[in-house]
């Protein structure tokens, strides 16, 4: 047969894969986590001066990776303790994100709800019992995290207008009413400081009752989204408002009480790091893990059981790259640089679990 | 064979992940003949034309052009070598007018002259009796119209061969008609043309020969004189069909939906229909007729709840006449007062007079079901949302044109698509899926759904499985009036048949049937009446029994203007 003509055929193509075999994809992403621990050490070779001049400490390096989260117990109390606030805020973000409302005003939300529980402290602390104490701050972050998911999902439902968007800026508005308040409490200008009313109470552990709160959390909010009419009206919403409308959907509805909830659970992490960690509020409180969140919700495929290991793994990295910039002495950008290739490869491999690449046959072989 | 050989494909296969489009399929095209491809839906015309266009690369095998083995790995390749592909979806710039699409993306040397444009595309239209008015926009153009444009735009570009897809799809008798004089007139002109389609009537008219695929491998190329209806479908098909729909007699046909001069607007605020007035009788098949975008889908939408409507009304006649009185509607009051209006009698024909009674009586006496009717229940449907309408008790089924997209979830299992219409059962927070998954198992058994599995979203399903799951649910409600658009758009005959009868099974047992169709022969073999829609307007209906297709395209296509002068 004559070929000759054929060379125009391009080298590579794409297809989307029908399905997958579950060993396939498992496959698939240890190799991608090998490939990353390879590459970032190969990173890593390249940008600390120690480890270029030292090639033999290569080791140290994955070893500081594992001891930023478990060298020793405290360190470990600390993991999950990181773990639980951000997969608290990705838990969040998830019904909303089921809906396809694409909410990334949780570190907005998530500020309020620490907002909430200070200014509460603040006005009340000493002149109430501190379980009564408790509670109001506990009321008072939920509310505040309503009323900022509240807010987009009404001009949502009612106006069509575009939540990521409206999110976004409110995360804005929440830091500026912070500092307004701060500016207000303290008016030198200095941090509000440590409040001394208001700590939630810390059975076995500092931070036992946070991680308990999460787990808990997880549990319930997997059966509500799975199990219950609620979480199945979000997936149909979600999938296709038509869908939804003709089979009777209250869309508004659905939409807005799904936010209530997405914000509700922010003020809820909210709470948790005011009356559980930080016990005073700055406008970084909150620090980005809104956002980290939103990356969290989405490796995890909007399953909250999943996102409890994904939650953990981006603390994992995070607390290893630290611990490896102390190692080295490096600082600035070289363990986010570390972190970001480690999730490159991790978020990368998802094109391989869903696409199919085929290569040009060789010529002789057909003819 | 004496003529000159155009095409030839040599070997053809093209597959899409796992599934295989086409399978070593050889196929020639001659100058100056039309050959029709025929095949079922999915059984991979398109995607062989479209390996032919540009638009997919083979697998395996190779394209002579004149005898010369050439590689079409884009569209522009394909006009290199004069071929023209016309989509079943137009690709055309709304705002823009026919000669500006026409001439859009052709890369020509000197200055972009438009009167020069319009005077070349009058010309072509001249020569093969088109009729294009080369400044009109498209917006303002009927589908024949649009259609007219994209043939023009590859005859533009220098095309000798021209593939295509469909194009009887959107059209009227007439326009049909129109479209295959001129292709007559191209190929008396030596170009070649291919034309894909699904009737096998166009293709006794038409074609030369014939191009059979099944199942993505081509079964043979006939000589279209040599060939008939009932060869060609069992080569489709690979065996024997009866191509006959069973219409039996209306049985006591009672009025059963009462539409009155409904009119609405798009979200535009465009009238879309202008006074829409007939009746659905108990036991009939009410066919629509009507080019698309006649006001169909917004007819149904208004009746289902989901499309607003100012004017008009919707009555639901509820077969209640002699029935006992439920407790309907969970409400006592409702009850009393249809009683005060004098509604009821007892058994032995005594009226019904609940004055100086105890509620606890009136109540044991109605849940005795000791109280009934006079007449049937009217229940006016107009602006009730869908949850409305089913809370009144008003079971009404609606198997909407886009399943995917508003029927189902496409990312949803069946089970869960079952579930869309039940799951608020039950003063349960969680959702049940013992009944919807039963359900599910027994319409994918008894409509034979060919599914992996329950747990497969239904997007993966072939077209004919996901209506299969879609009218089967819908059915399941066991509805008072069921309304179909397009049910058998995209199906295989087998599955078109198996509708038919369902449809057809519905009938017997009562239900008011609205069928909105597209294929003339269908609606005239299925319906016991036929209302033609066109352009929001009702401009007929016609017994099923007598009409012909001509007089139902006449009223398609009527003008505005004879349409008002019949109405009014």
């Amino acid at each position: 047969m004559n070929k000759q003509n054929t060379v125009k055929e391009p080298f590579i193509h794409i297809t989307r894969r029908v399905s997958i075999k579950p060993v396939y994809s498992i496959l698939i992403r240890l190799g991608a986590i090998v490939a990353a621990l390879i590459v970032s050490g190969l990173m890593a070779f390249l940008l600390i001066e120690k480890l270029s001049q030292n090639p033999e400490k290569i080791g140290q390096y994955y070893i500081s990776l594992v001891k930023g989260s478990f060298s020793n117990g405290e360190m470990t109390w600390k993991f999950f303790k990181n773990t639980a606030v951000l997969l608290c805020i990705s838990l969040a973000l998830t019904p909303a994100f089921r809906m396809r409302f694409w909410n990334i005003g949780a570190e907005g939300q998530t500020l309020m709800g620490v907002f909430g529980a200070i200014s509460v402290s603040f006005y009340l602390g000493g002149k109430i019992p501190e379980s009564l104490l408790i509670v109001l701050m506990f009321v008072g972050a939920l509310i505040c995290g309503a009323v900022w998911g509240l807010i987009p999902a009404i001009f949502k439902a009612f106006f069509n207008t575009n939540e990521t968007l409206f999110t976004l800026m409110l995360n804005y508005i929440a830091t500026f009413f912070v500092s307004f308040f701060l500016l207000k409490w303290v008016p030198s200008g200095n941090a509000l400081g440590i409040l001394e009313h208001g700590w939630l109470p810390t059975p076995i552990h500092n931070y036992f009752l946070i991680i308990a709160v999460v787990a808990i959390m997880t549990v319930v909010l997997f059966i509500y989204l799975y199990y219950s009419k609620h979480g199945y009206e979000i997936n149909v919403v979600g999938e296709s408002i038509n869908t939804a409308n003709y089979i009777g959907i209250n869309v508004k509805k659905v939409i807005i009480r799904t936010m209530l909830l997405s914000g509700v659970l922010c003020g809820l992490a909210g709470f948790l790091i005011g009356a559980g960690l930080d016990h005073s509020i700055t406008s970084e409180t909150v620090g980005g893990r809104g956002f980290t969140a939103i990356l969290v919700s989405w490796l995890a495929y909007f399953n909250p059981l999943i996102m409890a290991l994904m939650a953990g793994l981006v603390v994992f990295l995070e607390m290893g790259a630290e611990q490896i910039s102390q190692t080295f002495d490096v600082q600035g950008a070289i363990p986010k640089v570390i972190v970001g290739t480690i999730l490159f490869f991790i978020i990368g491999c998802e094109f391989f679990i869903n696409y199919e690449i085929h290569f040009r046959k060789s010529h002789k072989e057909e003819a | 064979m004496e003529k000159n050989v155009a095409i030839q494909m040599k070997n053809i296969s093209k597959a899409f992940g796992s599934k295989v489009a086409n399978s070593h399929v050889d196929l020639t095209v001659c100058r100056g003949e039309i050959l029709a491809v025929l095949g079922e839906n999915g059984c991979g015309k398109t995607s062989l034309m479209n390996m032919l266009a540009g638009i997919y690369f083979p697998d395996e095998g190779q394209i002579f052009v004149d005898g010369k083995e050439v590689v079409i790995a884009s569209p522009k390749d394909a006009f290199d070598h004069k071929i023209g592909m016309i989509h079943q979806h137009f690709k055309l710039v709304d705002i823009f007018t026919a000669a500006e699409n026409i001439v859009l993306g052709i890369d020509e040397e000197g200055r972009y002259n438009i009167n020069d444009v319009n005077s070349r595309v009058s010309a072509i239209a001249d020569k093969y009796g088109f009729h294009i008015d080369p400044k009109k926009k498209i917006y303002d153009m009927s589908v024949s119209e649009k259609q007219t444009v994209e043939i023009i735009k590859v005859l533009y570009r220098g095309a000798d061969i021209l593939i295509l897809d469909e194009p009887t799809a959107v059209l009227t008798p007439q326009e049909t008609t129109r479209l295959f004089a001129v292709l007559r007139a191209m190929k008396a002109d030596g170009k070649s043309i291919i034309i894909i389609t699904h009737k096998l009537h166009e293709v006794l008219s038409i074609s030369d020969r014939v191009a059979v695929l099944r199942a993505g491998t081509h079964i043979a190329t006939v000589d279209t004189a040599s060939t008939n209806e009932s060869e060609l479908t069992e080569m489709m098909v690979g065996k024997k069909v009866v191509l006959n729909i069973d219409r039996a007699e209306p049985k006591n046909p009672e009025p059963r939906l009462v539409v009155k001069n409904i009119r609405s607007v798009d979200e535009d605020g465009n009238e879309v229909l202008k006074g829409i007035s007939f009746t659905a009788n108990a036991g009939e098949i009410l066919g629509i007729a009507g080019i698309a975008g006649s006001g169909q889908r917004e007819l149904l939408e208004t009746i289902a709840g989901l499309h607003p409507s100012n004017v008009g009304d919707v009555i639901f006649h509820s077969p209640k006449k002699n029935k006992p009185v439920s407790y309907f509607h969970k409400s006592y009051e409702k009850v009393l007062e249809l009683s005060k209006e004098n509604k009821f009698h007892y058994e032995n024909g005594e009226r019904v007079d609940f004055t100086g009674m105890r509620r606890k009586d009136i109540k044991k006496l109605v849940n005795d079901e000791k109280v009934l009717f006079d007449e049937d229940e009217l229940i006016d449907l107009r602006d009730k949302t869908p949850l409305q309408i089913r809370e009144l008790g008003v079971r009404l089924s609606f198997v909407p044109e886009d399943r995917l997209g508003m029927g189902l979830v496409g990312n949803m299992d069946i089970t869960d698509n079952m579930m869309l219409r039940s799951y608020r059962k039950g003063d349960s927070i969680f959702v049940n899926r013992q009944k919807p998954k039963a359900l599910a198992e027994d319409i994918v058994s008894s409509l034979e759904v060919s599914t992996p599995g329950l747990s497969t979203p239904v997007r993966k399903l072939s077209g004919g499985n996901v209506q299969k799951v879609l009218v089967g649910r819908e059915i399941a409600l066991s509805p008072k009036v069921l309304m179909a658009a397009y049910p058998v758009r995209g199906l295989d005959i087998n599955s078109s048949y198996l509708i038919y009868n369902l449809l057809n099974k519905q009938k017997e047992n009562g239900v008011a049937v609205i069928f909105v169709g597209e294929d003339l022969d269908v609606l005239l073999g299925l319906c016991d009446r036929i209302m033609v829609l066109n352009s929001g307007k009702i401009t007929g209906i016609l017994d099923g029994r007598t009409a012909t297709k001509e007089e139902i395209g006449f009223l398609m296509t009527k003008t505005d203007g004879m349409g008002e002068e019949k109405h009014e």
